[in-house]
């Protein structure tokens, strides 16, 4: 995650923190067109993945259930269910497939989104 | 001094012998050098079609199957034999290694049988043995996905045993419509007898494949990028891939290369100590011919395992015979077939259960005094098996029919777990018995079903034992986990009863006092359904929100190219014109797909997220609620048409299912709730596939429960008769609530009948006569349901903070999802599926978005 916030230069301002309720995630639009999806975990952790469910292709990582898997920050997808590591994007249930993961941080209360 | 055991096949059975060889001889006189074929070690090949689930062959992987840091044993991956020096005893593979041997074992199974059909090889061809055969399987899956127009792709399977079926089911599974040719007149020819063969077609077919017996494939053809088949009954079928499943032939190759003798069907000729005609040589498992015989199970290939290496450290072990019992589910069709199951023994006699209606078929076969149970064939429902095949060869205590009455649900007087003798065989994959298991319960104190497995190995391979390992630890008195995920080790009902008593009403406070982490997708929707059936607000308010499925986020159905739709309430499927027009102008104006459904309504599809808040809008000004068709909740009360029209009708179906329907609107359950109130008992409202359904009689109402459609369906059972109305409310309120209470989380009311103990009569005891004196805080409950039930959209559409939930985009509120699209289908939109959607359209004049630079 450091080396990936030290290559990125544009950051997008997607939302204040306090859009942000915990364990529930929204999604955000990226200039591209791309779409990410944000969470905030119960211990104020802010991770950015693809809000593209790999096994479906929809946009809508950012609906599924946030929680844990033996300790390991996750998100569901609402589609078919499977866990995806917030840090790292790998599924859970299928190692061979994984998410993007975007930098993300917080300033001054906003939620920014770096550019991959 | 050491000597070397090389080992031919890294498969089921080569692995067992080296587990065996190393767990036994402590004293290292052998080292061993396995020589296998495929790229991975030894893997569970009886569970090869689990891989379908997962695609992770990790999850087949056999424990221990690397060996890892034991220096006596070498495992060389991807380089079989090709030849045997029996003079110089030496064995060389196909890399040019050459190995000396003092002993040498062969183990290197089947392949399948492919009938020489012409066009037998064409590229869409496959077996069904290895990982390998399955991954080219889900690549061509894969490819005529993506190549051909959309629809349900089709497959053939060539042959209609056991593995055809399990290969069947897979393909099934991956999308395709599959069709089944055996070429003798019945489906699992050597398991099954003609009755039950009989009955299994048919609950195969019900389910949508194609079967086709005593038919042969007589060729197959290209047909530009699909295969057509020609079978001898004249059918032709367009096919994206054949799979061959026409039973195994051993491969003996290298045996008869080497001049061993070989049976006359195939199989390397062993003696009962498993050594074939050179007595450096061994065989075992499937390559193996004992007897004249060859098994295609992986049991008596463990014997052998077991009795080579006996042997091999000096013992005398023999063969001691095997059992061929088989037991499977398919397609959520349970088939077994045990002991002497076509009555050979001279003399047999058989008894037969065949209940064409509720789709199932019996049979015992016992010996000509009817005192000895010789076999079996079970089709439909096996429950019987496990405890039935233990008793196979042993006396009777009970006149043979009462083993497979229906009634005593297939177990009878005696015949119990509890009632088997300590040498009865628990676990045949791996010849366990019932003594060995409850000495690993009550000596090693094994208190679940892994550590039984790690202990004694039962249940390791087929699974079809486990049952019966719960039942003995449970007669030994050891309670199982009924843990509902990693989070609580509590069931739904214990869950139920914390949050009641302790007056929880938060997750986070649950999950700290009473679990652990953070919960996940299965804890989460369970704990909000508890709170929302105690009645704790809205089922968005506050951190309630954050634990609901997206179905119940957004009160809606999320749809495959997340898009959702909208389900209006229409009680008992009754509609005014006025309101029928609303429907088709909401529709009209949002460009939905419109369809009506199965439940008695209609069904609006292709919403996004954030048009939902404005055609709820104008729903609930028309006098709509929400039908929470995303919940499980109360779905629908269907209506015949009744005494108001029917010249047949003898009560107001109509208006009850109304009542019903807006009596218990809103109620959230473990599992979806459906119900049905008929006018008469031509019953067109179809009560029996309910989970409470009502069929008016001269007198009042009779009261069905239990019954569902679905993936297993069932019939409901009747559990009052002749109520009335008020009667009947009241004995539905207790009903219910007592399903809310105690039910596990996803059982229908079917399950959860099944799973009460004493069944239908115990909830009769509770319902009727009120034997646990809780009827009055069961109807107190629902009371309180009624009272409060409000429509959960009209909530949402008053309730700013709700509503700002339902964006597209945090930073782009309004942008509708840029990758949803739509063609047009009978003059309706539905989805762009995935084979169609090119690249993502770029955005014209998009929504702003603030950029910063760091
Ligand atoms: C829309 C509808 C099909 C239709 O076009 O007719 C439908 C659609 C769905 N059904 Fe159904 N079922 C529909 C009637 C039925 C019926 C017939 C009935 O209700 O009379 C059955 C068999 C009866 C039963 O439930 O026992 C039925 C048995 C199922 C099952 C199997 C349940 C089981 O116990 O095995 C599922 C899966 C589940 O719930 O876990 C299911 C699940 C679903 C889901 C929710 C699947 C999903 O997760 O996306 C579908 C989405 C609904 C949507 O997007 O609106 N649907 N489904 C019907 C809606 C009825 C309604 O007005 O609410
Ligand atoms: C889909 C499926 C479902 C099944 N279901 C059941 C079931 O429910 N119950 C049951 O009892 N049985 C079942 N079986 C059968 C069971 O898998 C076999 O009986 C068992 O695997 C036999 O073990 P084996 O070691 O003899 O052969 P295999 O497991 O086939 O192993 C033989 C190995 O030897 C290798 N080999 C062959 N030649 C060479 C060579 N020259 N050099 C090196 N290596 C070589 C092969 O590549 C293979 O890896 C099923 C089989 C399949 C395919
Ligand atoms: S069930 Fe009876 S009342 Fe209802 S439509 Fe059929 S015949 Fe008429
Ligand atoms: S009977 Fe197959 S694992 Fe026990």
């Amino acid at each position: 995650m450091t080396a990936l916030v030290e290559r990125t230069e544009t950051w997008v301002q997607v939302c204040r923190i306090t859009a942000l309720l915990p364990e529930r995630g929204v999604a955000a639009l990226l200039p591209d067109g791309s779409q990410v999806a944000l969470f905030r975990t119960y211990d104020n952790e802010v991770y950015a993945v693809s809000n593209t469910d790999p096994f479906s292709e929809a946009n809508v990582l950012s609906r599924g259930i946030v929680g844990d898997r033996g300790g390991v920050a996750v998100v569901a997808s609402p589609m078919y269910k499977e866990a995806f590591d917030l840090r790292t994007g790998v599924c859970v249930d299928n190692p061979e497939v994984s998410v993007p993961v975007y930098p993300v941080r917080v300033v001054d209360e906003w939620v920014q989104v770096g550019l991959r | 001094m050491t000597a070397t055991l090389v080992v031919v096949g890294h498969g089921m059975v080569g692995h067992r012998i080296v587990q065996a060889l190393r767990d036994r001889d402590t004293g290292g006189r052998w080292r061993v050098i396995v020589l296998a074929e495929e790229p991975r070690p030894a893997y569970d090949r009886v569970a090869l079609s689990s891989y379908v689930d997962s695609w992770d062959p990790e999850a087949l992987a056999l424990p221990g199957n690397d060996y890892a840091g034991d220096d006596l044993v070498e495992l060389r991956l991807g380089d079989p034999a090709v030849r045997i020096d029996r003079e110089a005893r030496t064995v060389v593979t196909a890399g040019g290694v050459e190995y000396r041997y003092d002993a040498l074992v062969l183990a290197t199974g089947s392949r399948p049988f492919v009938p020489p059909v012409p066009g037998h090889d064409l590229p869409g061809c496959f077996v069904y043995r290895t990982i390998e055969d399955l991954d080219a399987i889900r690549a061509a899956a894969e490819r005529a996905r993506t190549s051909t127009a959309p629809g349900r792709r089709a497959a053939m399977v060539v042959g209609g045993g056991l593995l055809g079926l399990e290969a069947a089911n897979a393909l099934r599974g991956m999308g395709f419509s599959p069709n089944v040719v055996e070429l003798a007149p019945r489906l699992m020819p050597l398991q099954v007898d003609e009755g039950g063969g009989a009955l299994l077609r048919r609950l195969i077919e019900r389910l949508g494949l194609t079967v086709h017996t005593g038919t042969s494939t007589e060729s197959i053809q290209r047909d530009g990028d699909r295969l057509l088949a020609k079978l001898s009954n004249g059918t032709e079928l367009d096919l994206d891939l054949v799979v061959f499943s026409a039973g195994v032939r051993p491969r003996d190759e290298l045996a008869r290369e080497a001049g061993l003798e070989i049976g006359p069907r195939g199989g390397v000729v062993v003696d009962e100590g498993c050594r074939t005609s050179d007595e450096h040589v061994y065989a075992a498992g499937e390559v193996a011919c004992l007897d004249g015989k060859v098994y295609g199970l992986v049991a008596p290939g463990y014997t052998m395992a077991e009795v080579v290496v006996d042997r091999l450290l000096g013992g005398g072990a023999t063969f001691p015979g095997a059992d061929t019992s088989t037991k499977l589910k398919l397609l959520g069709v349970d088939v077994a077939s045990f002991g002497d199951a076509h009555a050979a023994t001279e003399g047999a006699l058989e008894v037969v259960f065949n209940n064409a209606v509720a789709g199932s078929y019996a049979k015992v076969v016992v010996s000509d005094d009817a005192q000895v149970l010789l076999g079996g064939v079970l089709v439909g429902d096996a429950s019987a098996y496990t405890s039935l095949r233990p008793m196979v060869g042993r006396e009777l205590s009970v006149d043979p029919a009462l083993l497979i009455a229906p009634e005593g649900a297939g177990v009878g007087t005696g015949v119990g777990v509890g009632a088997l003798p300590d040498d009865a065989q628990i676990c045949s994959c791996n010849a366990v018995t019932k003594g060995q298991i409850t000495a690993a319960i009550t000596e090693q104190e094994c208190a679940d079903v892994p550590a039984l497995k790690a202990c004694t190995r039962a249940g390791t391979t087929c699974g079809s034992c486990v049952p019966m390992l719960r039942q003995l630890l449970e007669s030994c008195g050891v309670e199982q986990s009924k843990a509902i995920c990693e989070h609580f080790a509590h069931s739904r009902a214990e869950l139920f009863e914390i949050v009641q008593s302790t007056g929880i009403r938060t997750f986070s406070e649950l999950v700290t006092r009473h679990g652990q982490g953070r919960g996940c997708d299965i804890c989460k929707p369970a704990v909000a359904s508890i709170l929302a059936s105690l009645g704790s607000g809205h089922i968005l308010d506050g951190e309630q929100a954050a634990l609901q499925d997206t179905n119940d986020h957004f009160l809606a159905n999320l749809q495959r190219n997340g898009t959702y739709s909208v389900v209006p309430r229409v009680p008992g499927g009754e509609i005014t014109p006025e309101k029928l027009i609303v429907l088709g102008e909401v529709a009209r104006d949002f460009g939905l797909y419109t369809k009506i459904t199965g439940g008695q309504r209609i069904d609006l599809f292709g919403a996004r997220v954030e048009q939902l808040p404005a055609i709820w809008k104008r729903l609930v000004d028309a006098g709509f609620e929400s039908g929470h068709a995303y919940g499980k909740a109360l779905r629908t009360v269907k209506s015949c048409v009744g005494t108001d029209w029917c010249r047949y009708g003898v009560q107001d179906s109509v208006t009850l299912a109304i009542e019903l329907e807006l009596r218990y609107r809103g109620l959230r359950s473990p599992h979806k709730l459906k119900a049905a109130v008929s006018g008469c008992a031509r019953n067109c409202a179809e009560t029996p596939t309910k989970d409470f359904g009502v069929i008016a009689t001269e007198k009042g109402w009779n009261l069905y429960v239990g019954g569902n459609g679905g993936f297993a369906p069932r019939h409901a059972e009747l559990l009052a008769a002749d109520l009335d109305t008020e009667t009947l409310v009241r004995y539905i309120d207790r009903f219910l609530m007592f399903y809310i209470r105690t039910a596990d989380r996803l059982q229908r009311t079917s399950a959860w009948i099944e799973s009460l103990e004493g069944g239908l009569d115990h909830l009769r005891e509770v319902v009727v006569e009120d034997s646990l004196g809780i009827a009055e805080e069961l109807e107190a409950a629902m009371r309180r349901h009624v009272e409060n039930y409000t429509d959960e959209w009209a909530d949402v559409l008053g309730d700013p903070e709700k509503l700002a939930r339902f964006v597209s985009f945090v930073n782009a509120p309004d942008a509708p999802d840029p990758s949803i699209e739509f063609v047009e289908r009978r003059g309706q939109r539905i989805p762009v599926g995935s084979e169609e959607r090119g690249s993502q359209p770029a955005l014209i004049a998009g929504p702003k978005l603030e950029v910063v630079n760091s």
